[in-house]
């Protein structure tokens, strides 16, 4: 007994977690390397070809419209700006459930979780109305009527990438609202009281900041650059 | 002093209390009861969908075999068309109908076999099947845990597989026959369904089935690391893992982080073939169509995105069996294995290469001549790990008390085939050299020994050396020892004249050499491979009739510890159940090599450091 009291203990020992994590938390983190790498390489994809190809379509140009708006608007990325304003404060009220699931305050849980699904659905039928739109004047995969920034014809890859990669993404945040619906079902099943403490809440939560924060590099490259 | 001593242990009681957040974090405690009543399964549960780790190896391994069957008998078919161009085998017509009228495998089959061989080799026999197989096996056995992390995903990476293996399955069936473009599946083979029957339907189902084989990658990989790094048993720290566990790591590392890249790259493909896009598709003119609409895109962009996963897959196949290889080398002289953190070392060193190393598989593509010497320096530097784990292997045999057993046999195979296969790798590494090697036969016998060959010989090993763990019997040595020299003699004679082949410019994945004047010397030469290939493929169903014999009347285990091993998997039962242990958990108090240590053979991992022992390696 008095060799093994000697040794220093550490925390790689084994017999417990080293990051003093459940299992399922850095799961959850490797899978969002993994998610990363795939979002990379599409963006990295997006930026080879934009690059190798003689012109681009100007954003300021393309997405200058929003909702009821007046014929021939100029509002360059203005509905953009909200959709992201949406999504981040629903990061917001995300940290919030987090926070409560902490408290084990049950209430507040239901109410952010609540917050936050409607800010994923509110930024999802944003989406739903820009690729409508888009679509109707004749913007969709194969197809791009819009013109490079200096005037000439443009290829397709301007709308090949923005559908798939703003789609993917969309795919993306449904899940987490399907994901933030479960939890919330959870929630009111009294399930985490069950259990004692709520991480569920929190891997539920790394997800949705992930999704968020994978859409500022989305966004940065299809709207601002 | 005793008061102090008694201080500290409290101390490690007390923080030890603190990690215990739930119960999920202590696993070792939370599962030991529900391990204490022995639950009763019905055949459903403990056979089909199964959540113990030890049968999802199995259900692996099993698939894998059916699948080395499957994409062999394809080799042996592709290679009667290469020895025997002008023969014409009637039986071929009776098996394959339409694919070989008159007798004689047709282009489009034989493409279709060369294809369905690669890509069926690689994914589905070396990859799921190899690591699926051990890292499922032997994570939880050797690092002292119940189960996986999560059982319930790692039942689900293996139905994913199942499912994938299925889709693959049935694009052999489809009318237009199954993908035939390669198994790296460029474009625009693969992305314009005209382009010839094989980029047809059987082209879809590939890619479904490629896709439905990352999720199942993905949700293995998350496993294997989550298990490893949180559910180490009591005093197993990292440094303490046998070196099978951290191949097995690095190798579930890789797969988590290059996987995802192939699938962007084929979800950009699927758009391609179905949606009217050109991401990979431009200034394409086709004789009597005219030309494509398709703008803008690159195909050397696919190849980027492929080999970003396809160079790491590599590793993903030839890292679990270095560390089974490591492993079985040491039980079997008798020796503590050489240079544990070096061979640590490099494995984290090839680990961080292989993703840095994807081009020197396009040096052909008109990749800039400067980036490429990048390339060839990085390349050439993965030779220096590759070279200590050599010199590890060699030296931990070296004047060991070395035993033959079957698996040691497949173990020192690999050795050699490795050594072969990857001096051939510096050679290919080289952007000069490689501008006249690429796509020739010097290529097919290097990653065929290297990776393919030396990768199924650590699967062998494997098999042998942790069937008596696996089924609770032993398999037939003396079967063993004929399948291993047939392989071995086998595999060198079918690659290494391969070599020649190469040098003189013979280019792969040609219907008929014959009709080439510069080629015609090589007409014995390709008979000759092609004859030696059957004969190694039949030995191969020697290998199978002795699996599975010895599952149900091999002899059997009569010594929980039979090879007096250290690592924990022989301290469990013979029959281990779901659960491996049925009591506690054993503690881990030294490392996995202590053999011939203070004039004891071998001293396994859970005996604890004498008084006067110096602890250490």
């Amino acid at each position: 007994m008095s060799a093994i009291s000697i040794k220093k203990t550490n925390k790689w020992d084994g017999g417990h977690s080293p990051f003093n994590l459940e299992y399922g938390k850095v799961m959850m983190w490797y899978f969002l390397m993994s998610d990363a790498f795939t979002f990379g390489a599409f963006l990295i994809s997006y930026g080879t070809i934009r690059f190798s190809s003689v012109g681009w379509p100007d954003p300021n140009h393309v997405f200058k419209t929003y909702p009821f708006a007046p014929e021939n608007v100029n509002a360059p990325l203005v509905f953009v700006s909200i959709m992201t304003f949406i999504l981040i404060i629903s990061s917001v009220t995300m940290v919030l459930a987090v926070q409560a699931g902490h408290n084990n305050d049950k209430k507040g849980v239901i109410k952010n979780l609540i917050l936050t699904i409607i800010g994923g659905l509110a930024f999802l039928s944003c989406q739903a109305w820009e690729w409508t739109h888009l679509h109707h004047e004749g913007a969709w995969w194969g197809s791009n009527p819009f013109l490079n920034a200096d005037g000439t014809a443009s290829t397709t890859n301007f709308t090949n990438y923005f559908f798939t990669i703003t789609g993917f993404h969309g795919f993306h945040v449904f899940s987490g609202v399907i994901i933030n619906i479960v939890m919330l079902i959870m929630t009111c099943k009294d399930v985490f009281v069950r259990r004692g403490h709520y991480l569920m809440i929190e891997k539920a939560g790394l997800y949705w900041h992930f999704v968020d924060l994978v859409w500022v590099f989305v966004f940065t490259c299809f709207y601002l650059i | 002093m005793e008061n102090n001593n008694k201080h500290n242990h409290c101390n490690e009681a007390h923080t030890h209390e603190k990690h215990c957040i739930t119960t999920e974090t202590c696993n070792n405690h939370g599962h030991d009861s529900h391990e204490s009543h022995e639950h009763h399964d019905n055949f459903i549960t403990k056979y089909i969908f199964s959540q113990d780790h030890k049968m999802i190896a199995k259900q692996f391994l099993i698939t894998g075999m059916f699948w080395a069957v499957l994409g062999g008998l394809m080799s042996v078919l592709f290679r009667f068309q290469l020895g025997n161009p002008d023969d014409t085998y009637p039986f071929l017509e009776a098996i394959l109908g339409k694919w070989a009228k008159g007798g004689r495998i047709s282009p489009d089959a034989y493409y279709a076999l060369v294809t369905t061989h690669g890509t069926v080799l690689v994914f589905f026999v070396l990859t799921a099947g190899l690591s699926g197989t051990f890292a499922n096996f032997l994570i939880p056995l050797q690092i002292g845990a119940r189960d996986m992390a999560s059982p319930f995903l790692n039942m689900l990476s293996y139905w994913f597989f199942f499912i994938a293996s299925c889709v693959m399955l049935s694009s052999l069936f489809v009318e237009t026959g199954p993908f035939s473009g390669g198994w790296t599946a460029y474009p625009p083979l693969s992305a314009l369904g005209d382009a010839m029957p094989g980029s047809k339907s059987g082209m879809d189902l590939w890619i479904i089935a490629m896709a439905l084989f990352v999720v199942s990658s993905l949700l293995g990989g998350l496993n294997y690391i989550v298990t490893i790094l949180n559910m180490r048993t009591k005093g197993m720290s990292m440094t303490k893992l046998p070196l099978t566990i951290w191949a097995l790591f690095f190798t579930a590392v890789l797969g988590v982080l290059s996987f995802p890249v192939l699938l962007s790259g084929f979800i950009l493909l699927i758009f391609d073939r179905n949606f009217g896009t050109s991401f990979y598709l431009s200034d394409i003119f086709i004789n009597g169509v005219g030309a494509l609409s398709n703008e803008g895109g690159n195909a050397i962009l696919y190849q980027h995105l492929f080999w970003f996963l396809g160079h790491p897959e590599v590793y993903i196949i030839l890292l679990p069996a270095m560390g089974m290889v490591s492993e079985i080398l040491a039980v079997n002289s008798r020796k503590p294995i050489f240079g544990y953190m070096a061979m640590v070392g490099s494995l984290f060193a090839i680990a961080i290469l292989a993703f840095l190393v994807w081009a020197h598989h396009m040096f052909v593509t008109g990749l800039n001549p400067f980036l490429g010497s990048i390339f060839v320096f990085i390349t050439l530097l993965i030779a220096i790990p590759s070279a200590v784990k050599v010199f590890n292997w060699l030296t931990t045999i070296w004047r060991g008390n070395v035993r033959f057993t079957t698996g040691m046999l497949f173990a020192i195979g690999f050795v050699s085939l490795f050594i072969s296969g990857g001096l051939t790798g510096i050679w290919l590494g080289n952007s000069s050299l490689d501008i006249h090697l690429h796509d020739t036969y010097f290529v097919i016998a290097h990653f065929h020994i290297v990776m393919g060959v030396a990768s199924m010989f650590g699967m062998f090993a494997g098999v042998y050396h942790w069937f008596p763990k696996m089924f609770g019997r032993y398999m037939n040595n003396s079967l063993g020892y004929i399948h291993f020299w047939v392989t071995l003699v086998g595999a060198y004679l079918i690659f290494w004249p391969m070599h020649y082949q190469g040098l003189s410019g013979m280019p792969r994945r040609y219907y008929d050499y014959s009709i080439w004047e510069s080629f015609k010397m090589y007409t014995e030469l390709n008979k000759f491979i092609s004859i030696v290939a059957i004969i190694v493929y039949a030995t191969q169903i020697l290998f199978l009739c002795n699996f599975f014999y010895s599952i149900f009347k091999g002899r059997k285990v009569q010594d929980s510890n039979p090879y007096q091993a250290n690592t924990l998997e022989w301290t469990t039962p013979i029959n281990p159940g779901h659960g491996n242990w049925p009591g506690e958990i054993p503690e881990v108090h030294r490392w996995a090599y202590d053999y011939g240590k203070d004039g004891k053979e071998y001293i396994p991992q859970n005996v604890p450091i004498a008084a006067d022992e110096k602890e250490g390696h």
